[in-house]
């Protein structure tokens, strides 16, 4: 994992996102007494979460602030929302995404509505965890990219990382965050590494990251697709292509003003996403890039996406049903085709 | 734990708050009747006396969770009348400046947190009020009002399991009012007794007539001290009866009308009324001079509640977040 940290040359520790979650956890919990856990299996006698994310927590901080609950969801965020109430930052782990269906109505209705209902007089600065992602065989009920949901109730903030580093900022930029924050791990890119963040930085929400820049087309997205984006990028960096990457790390509240002012400036963009094409927030990237630049755009903004079907078993269904990093350069091509290039 | 004596000075408390959810209950339906409150409105006329001996044990630190009809958990809990009033005329100054509206009155400084119109959603957010001050150890406890229909929703069976295993400062407070919406208790509940349920959740279930103030404030009385112990929650069922069906206009057709002759006969109020004139403590002219004190605080709130602004419309782009952190 980290074996080259120690070499004299000042090389970056590499992490795995899963170290990175942990590490994030860790610290804030350190930072701020504040910070509880709560989740099924998440404590060290249980083997400290399905995913390991959370090992190690309830030994160090007790059992007392990293508590396992029963397979009851709904008792889950219900908790986290009271106990936030009353001045507490709990963070709340769902497993996996599809268990989130279970306590719509507290997220929905209570988490994301409380601080509006009761005129500012309450809020509740939850941090829901939870895992997704197809790719790994999981089939129709584990897989699911459902940040579109959440993304559409005013009030919660939908955040997902494309790097460890950005993992561990965002993941503290929520638990700091005074707002119902849902965090989306995915689980395919678990074990992918990258550059270690510095101790304790936090990445505050609702601005999105320029990853890469460039002056032909516009990328943007959030999540794993940004990984395949940067690869892209790189790809045809050879061939003379300059492609600005626009990560927004916070899905929704959506800093336009970054997206719009990377598409000024190219002219052209392609959307991209895992969650299945039809109604999911690239639709809404789409919308308001062509509000603020109908007339200035150099071709239409495609978008780049699952297929509107659930998530298959087989991995030739499930390879079929998945965008691919190839979906992203067929759109970048013929979004170039189109038009005059400069 | 020593029994607590009931005493007529205690008796004549839970009057008082009693008697001020009824005139403050019988206004706002005449307010409604003639026109001139426009607000979806939940009668609590019938369930007065379990709310206000619940009440009185309780302080204004303690947490407060209740649902749509919850005017009378709240100003059991003590809620001032002019942020309560204004928020049920849709002003700038009600409790949540407009926004949240009858249904979702919440008001910190007496520990009324969350009113939810979602049947059953309170009981999960009670545990976790519950939690903090587990964990704070603070002493409050979190007082969760629901009605019987709430007991067969899945997260009412989630929050109990939870609270029992982790022994939580919470009173879990059905309020048994034999209707949920306009279905009769029999056909949606398969126990006689709600208070049967706490046994599978490893807490006291007591099962009591709401509507006698002694039974109720005894049970109210264990169950807190239960609580403030750490020695975890405890569940009531206090039988009543709502007068007024489930929402204000409501014909109630679905009640039988011996049944509800049956129960008015058993009417709470003027039940416990007598019992107050009977133990000697309060006379005829003392509980009037009462009633004329609460109505004259009825008029200035509502006074205040209509002379109020309504919300400036900019107040829509406030609250959805907070600043950020």
């Amino acid at each position: 994992m980290s074996a080259t940290a120690t070499t004299t040359e000042a090389k970056p520790e590499m992490i795995t996102f899963t170290e990175a979650f942990s590490r994030a956890l860790h610290d804030a919990m350190e930072m701020d007494p504040t910070v509880i856990m709560l989740g099924e299996d998440i404590a060290d006698e249980e083997g400290g979460g399905i995913f390991k994310v959370t090992k190690g927590l309830s030994t160090k901080f007790g059992g007392e602030r990293v508590r396992t609950t029963p397979i009851s969801e709904q008792a889950i965020v219900g908790a986290a929302i009271g106990a936030s109430l009353a001045g507490m930052r709990p963070v709340a782990e769902i497993m996996l995404m599809n268990f989130i269906t279970v306590p719509m109505d507290q997220i929905v209705n209570h988490a994301a509505k409380l601080r509006f209902m009761s005129g500012g007089q309450t809020h509740v600065p939850i941090t829901i965890r939870t895992r997704t992602g197809a790719g790994a065989g999981t089939g129709g009920q584990h897989s699911d990219m459902l940040e579109a949901w959440f993304a559409h109730v005013a009030g919660m903030k939908v955040v997902t990382p494309s790097t460890p580093a950005d993992a561990y900022g965002l993941l503290l930029g929520c638990i700091f965050d005074n707002d119902p924050c849902l965090f989306i791990e995915d689980q395919l890119t678990r074990t992918q590494t990258g550059p270690a963040p510095v101790k304790g930085e936090i990445i505050k929400l609702g601005k999105a990251h320029v990853a890469r820049e460039g002056t032909d087309v516009s990328i943007v997205g959030y999540g794993r697709p940004i990984r395949d984006a940067m690869a892209l990028a790189e790809k045809l960096a050879g061939e003379g292509i300059s492609v600005e990457v626009v990560d927004l790390r916070t899905v929704s509240p959506m800093d336009t003003e970054t997206v719009i002012k990377s598409v000024a400036k190219t002219g052209r963009a392609v959307v991209v996403h895992e969650a299945p094409r039809s109604f999911g927030c690239g639709a809404e990237i789409v919308a308001r890039i062509q509000e603020a630049l109908y007339g200035q755009l150099k071709a239409p903004v495609l978008r780049v996406a699952s297929r509107d079907v659930t998530v298959p078993f087989s991995r030739v269904l499930e390879a079929e049903y998945l965008y691919k990093g190839t979906d992203i350069e067929a759109a970048v091509r013929r979004t170039l085709d189109t038009g005059s290039r400069k | 734990m020593s029994t607590p004596t009931f005493t007529p000075q205690v008796l004549l408390e839970v009057w008082r708050k009693a008697r001020q959810i009824n005139l403050i209950d019988e206004k706002f339906r005449g307010l409604l009747r003639s026109g001139r409150l426009a607000a979806v409105y939940y009668s609590p006329r019938g369930q007065e006396i379990l709310a206000a001996a619940m009440g009185v044990h309780l302080q204004p630190t303690d947490y407060l969770v209740t649902t749509y009809r919850g005017i009378h958990d709240q100003l059991a809990k003590g809620i001032p009348l002019k942020p309560l009033f204004a928020e049920y005329y849709a002003k700038a100054t009600g409790a949540c400046k407009g926004k949240g509206g009858p249904m979702h009155i919440t008001h910190p400084e007496t520990g009324v947190m969350v009113t939810t119109g979602i049947v059953g959603s309170g009981l999960p957010i009670a545990n976790g009020l519950a939690w903090a001050s587990q964990l704070k150890k603070d002493g409050r406890v979190t007082l969760v009002t629901f009605g019987d229909g709430a007991s067969n929703i899945g997260a009412f069976h989630e929050a109990l399991n939870m609270a029992g295993l982790w022994k939580l400062p919470v009173i879990f407070l059905c309020q048994n009012n034999l209707y949920g919406e306009s279905s009769k208790y029999e056909k949606c509940t398969s126990v006689d007794h709600i208070g049967e349920r706490a046994a599978s959740y490893k807490m006291p279930g007591v099962t009591v007539d709401g509507n006698d103030a002694e039974a109720m404030w005894r049970a109210s009385a264990e169950a807190v001290a239960r609580a403030r112990a750490g020695e975890g929650p405890t569940l009531i069922e206090a039988k009543t009866f709502r007068f007024m069906g489930h929402y204000f206009g409501d014909p109630g057709a679905y009640i039988p009308k011996e049944e509800y002759e049956a129960h008015l006969a058993k009417d709470p109020m003027p039940k416990t009324r007598a019992a107050v004139l009977a133990s000697g403590i309060a006379t005829e002219a003392d509980l009037e001079k009462y009633d004329a004190e609460v109505n004259a605080q009825i008029e200035e709130a509502l006074q205040f509640a209509a002379d109020s602004p309504f919300p400036d419309v900019g107040e829509i782009d406030i609250d959805v977040y907070g600043a950020a952190a």
